[in-house]
């Protein structure tokens, strides 16, 4: 897992490793995600996510070792 | 062709251009993004960009791909790179050169390439201020979230 700029922040934490049940989707490790008890809960609904660096739907199915970011509203240019 | 980078090194816009000469082609834009030294009336110090730079690097490859598959006939040279990093007012922080046979599918591109980036390239900035706290610039969420792609 890892977390850039402000999620980053309410994560408190740059990159983690998240144990989740196979077949788990990515709206799965959300809600895992939001239930650590830290400012991850304040993560918005229509938080983006990617999944070995493309971005992914909710109902992605995540294999063991996959790579996974949240990303933050982008501001690039 | 097309050449896609994102790096931490200052961005010189004249070998962006030169990038994309080509002898078939009558028309080059160059687009400059440049850190600006006030945001909403507060004098800006500096700009600190983070990126997800794997990633960056291939959204930026696929964005300037798609740019060169929207020119038509006579295609077109199409070069973007985007800096990471801490930037002073003044210094360029993405620059996309575009070259093709009429001005039209040059300006078109330059647009394609810059427009695509603000939409998803995962780059995020944060202002340093003269009179405080540096903060996060607020951003767009990008569009494949809830299933597209």
């Amino acid at each position: 897992m890892l977390f850039f700029a402000a999620y980053r922040e309410l994560a408190g934490e740059s990159d983690a490793v998240v144990a989740l049940p196979e077949r788990s989707t990515v709206a799965a490790l959300l809600s895992a995600l939001r239930r650590r008890g830290d400012g991850l809960a304040q993560l918005p609904d229509q938080v983006a996510v990617a999944v070995n660096r493309q971005y992914a739907a909710r109902e992605t199915v995540l294999a063991d070792g996959d790579e996974v970011a949240l990303i933050p509203p982008v501001a690039g240019g | 062709m097309t050449w896609s980078e994102i790096t931490l090194d200052p961005i010189e816009p004249e070998a962006v251009l030169a990038r994309v000469a080509a002898a078939e082609d009558g028309a080059a834009v160059l687009f400059l993004g440049v850190v600006r030294n006030a945001n909403e009336g507060r004098p800006v110090s500096g700009m600190e960009y983070e990126g997800y730079a794997p990633m960056a690097r291939q959204q930026m490859a696929e964005i300037v791909s798609e740019a060169a598959g929207r020119a038509g006939a006579g295609g077109a040279r199409i070069a973007a790179v985007h800096r990471l990093g801490e930037l002073t007012v003044g210094e360029v922080s993405v620059a996309v050169a575009a070259s093709t046979p009429h001005r039209a599918q040059a300006f078109d591109a330059a647009r394609y390439v810059i427009e695509e980036v603000k939409k998803r390239l995962p780059v995020w900035k944060r202002e340093h201020y003269l009179d405080g706290q540096p903060e996060w610039l607020e951003g767009r969420t990008p569009a494949a979230v809830g299933g597209v792609k």
